[in-house]
């Protein structure tokens, strides 16, 4: 069995953004990239995992981005997986990077796909289920614990106020979320045979972006706080009423 | 031309934030000259059906068939499609939840359009078709232009006021011709926390961090949910030490949530936290050591012990209660 594990890079968690450019793009003075969390913690990690247990055969990571997101895909490699592909391109929208990963796990044929339940930099959670449309597989979002066995994934998810168990053929696209796998650190052997494992550069076949971002805003800074004594919680609840308006 | 949103419903009653979609979309209608088409999916009451009118639809296409009862994404996907051609539909309308989210990208992907993710305003058209939403968890926000001809959103909940009018939307029967790969997700169990009000679609939070000591003192935060009918939220590291369930993380590697008030208890205000939560309209900060980072982020703040100053507030939202009944 193989899986297609989808990575990308976003700012670093402690990252504060600073815009530039007349607030058309976002300053990348300073800023540490990382592997996208939800990717890293628990797509990448289940995904060695099965492999360790001997339900997979393969793991390979993909990203879409131009030569500067390489040092992510080799602290992918260096956790575990046995090639990483990087298709050559600077999307502009989801649309744009699930096509390109549709394509090329359409050339390889993949049983199982996983991604990170959204990113933390656009928080569109878009392309994972735009892959499994564009391949006409299932998506489970949002999934708490994945399990495969022969050609079955069963898969647990939230649902609103609470969760569900969905089982379903392969090949399937699941987004992970905490749950999934426990984080892990890279060890020293695994740095050095990253260095050794293929990492595939792939140019796409073109597509036209559908949307771009113009601008971008701050948040508007609060007036400043009102400070309530602890003892007077009446005059914190009329606060709350008559100014706030929210209770 | 008719604007399209896909309702949800619970057991037959429509969800409040699929009311707010049908207004955006009445609004978005309004802006195009437009009407607004709403579609139901699964068995709910004719009563509810008609009354999304008074929301500003003018039509209902409704699929009673008793498996859409449950979220199959390819499906629904299916019938927003058929229902589009139908009505001549180039702006489809869903919500940024979890099933929303399952079914708006497919959508997209059909239609050759362009998506905006949590959809904060209204479209701006003097430049396009620009819409505002959340980026880096709500550490900023970008403004999106949709290129395509059709378009999809989905709507962030709670983002607008709601206004009941008049009205009743007309019902129309949609045929749609499922196959077996539409439901290839079999749902095999459903544990639903009942009574508990969802932390997504939340207006009031009360969310407590490591500085609750442990899990034995989170009656003192239930409590002061219970009375104020809030839901529950937690710091990360108290999500990791299972004082709470995973699902009440909230932060830039947790939920993003917006509720109209979040109360925050015993938690410093650590720039991943702030992340998921900034985008509340009103911020309480209760935290005993008042050099707190989260003081800078709140709207009102109390400096004091959290077991002792809990208890004085759930006494105190009691109290306003019986006298404002
Ligand atoms: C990659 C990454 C991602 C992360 N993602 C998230 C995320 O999504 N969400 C998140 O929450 N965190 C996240 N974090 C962790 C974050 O950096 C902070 O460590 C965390 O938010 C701190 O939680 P806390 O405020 O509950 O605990 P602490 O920082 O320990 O703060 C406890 C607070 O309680 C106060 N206190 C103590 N006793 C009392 C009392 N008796 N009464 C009142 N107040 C009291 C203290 O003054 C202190 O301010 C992330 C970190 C990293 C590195």
């Amino acid at each position: 069995m193989k899986i297609l594990v989808c990575i990308s890079q976003v700012p670093d968690t402690s990252t504060k953004i600073i815009l530039k450019d007349n607030n058309t793009a976002i300053s990348s003075d300073g800023v540490t990239y990382i592997i996208n969390p939800y990717d890293e913690w628990y797509a990448l990690i289940r995904a060695l995992e099965l492999k360790e247990t001997g339900v997979a055969t393969d793991v390979h990571l993909i990203t879409v981005g131009k030569a500067d997101v390489e040092p992510i895909i080799r602290k992918g490699l260096a956790l575990g997986g046995d090639e990483a592909i990087r298709i050559d391109a600077a999307p502009n929208d989801a649309y744009e990077t699930a096509n390109y990963i549709a394509e090329y796990a359409k050339s390889v044929g993949y049983d199982l796909i996983l991604c990170g339940k959204e990113s933390i930099d656009y928080n569109n959670g878009t392309t994972g289920v735009m892959i499994a449309e564009l391949l006409d597989v299932d998506y489970i979002g949002f999934a708490t614990s994945i399990q495969i066995e022969g050609n079955i994934a069963t898969v647990n998810r939230e649902i609103e106020g609470g969760e569900e168990t969905d089982t379903c053929n392969l090949p399937v696209v699941i987004a992970c979320q905490k749950g999934v796998a426990e984080a892990r650190i890279p060890n020293m052997r695994g740095i050095m045979a990253a260095r050794t494992r293929p990492l595939k550069v792939v140019t796409p076949t073109a597509v036209a972006p559908v949307a771009s971002i113009l601008s971008y805003e701050m948040p508007p800074a609060k007036a400043g706080i009102k400070l309530v004594d602890p003892d007077n919680m009446d005059e914190l609840v009329e606060l709350l009423h008559s100014e706030a308006k929210v209770i | 031309m008719s604007v399209l949103v896909l309702v949800e419903h619970t057991e037959g009653i429509i969800k409040k934030k699929s009311f707010e979609a049908v207004q955006y979309a009445s609004h978005i209608a309004k802006q195009n000259g437009a009407t607004v088409t709403a579609v139901v999916l699964g068995n709910a009451q004719s009563s509810e059906i008609e009354g999304l009118g008074a929301y500003g639809a003018q039509k209902v296409l409704y699929v009673a068939d008793a498996r859409l009862d449950e979220l199959h994404a390819r499906a629904y996907a299916k019938a927003l499609i058929v229902a589009a051609q139908k009505e001549d539909s180039k702006i489809i309308i869903a919500l940024h939840d979890i099933n929303g989210r399952a079914v708006a990208p497919r959508v997209a992907v059909k239609l050759k359009a362009g998506l905006v993710a949590g959809a904060l305003s209204y479209p701006d058209t003097e430049k396009g078709f620009v819409i505002k939403k959340a980026v880096f968890s709500g550490k900023a926000f970008a403004f999106v232009n949709i290129l395509s001809d059709a378009k999809v959103i989905t709507l962030m909940p709670n983002s607008f006021q709601l206004n009941k009018a008049e009205g009743k939307a007309t019902v129309e029967k949609l045929d749609v011709s499922f196959d077996e790969k539409d439901f290839g997700i079999k749902v095999k169990q459903v544990n639903k926390v009942s009574g508990e009000v969802s932390l997504a679609d939340a207006e009031l939070v009360v969310s407590g961090g490591r500085g609750m000591k442990g899990p034995e003192n989170w009656g003192l935060i239930e409590d002061l949910a219970k009375e104020l009918g809030a839901a529950t939220a937690c710091s990360r590291p108290v999500a990791d030490s299972h004082w709470r369930p995973h699902h009440e993380h909230v932060g830039q590697t947790g939920g993003t949530i917006r509720p109209n008030l979040y109360i925050a208890v015993g938690i410093s205000g650590a720039i991943q936290h702030l992340a998921g939560v900034n985008g509340s309209k009103t911020i309480v900060v209760i935290n005993k050591d008042p050099e707190a980072p989260f003081f800078k982020a709140a709207n009102y703040g109390v400096v004091g012990d959290a077991m002792e100053v809990l208890p004085k507030l759930t006494a105190a939202v009691k109290k306003y209660k019986e006298t404002h009944k």
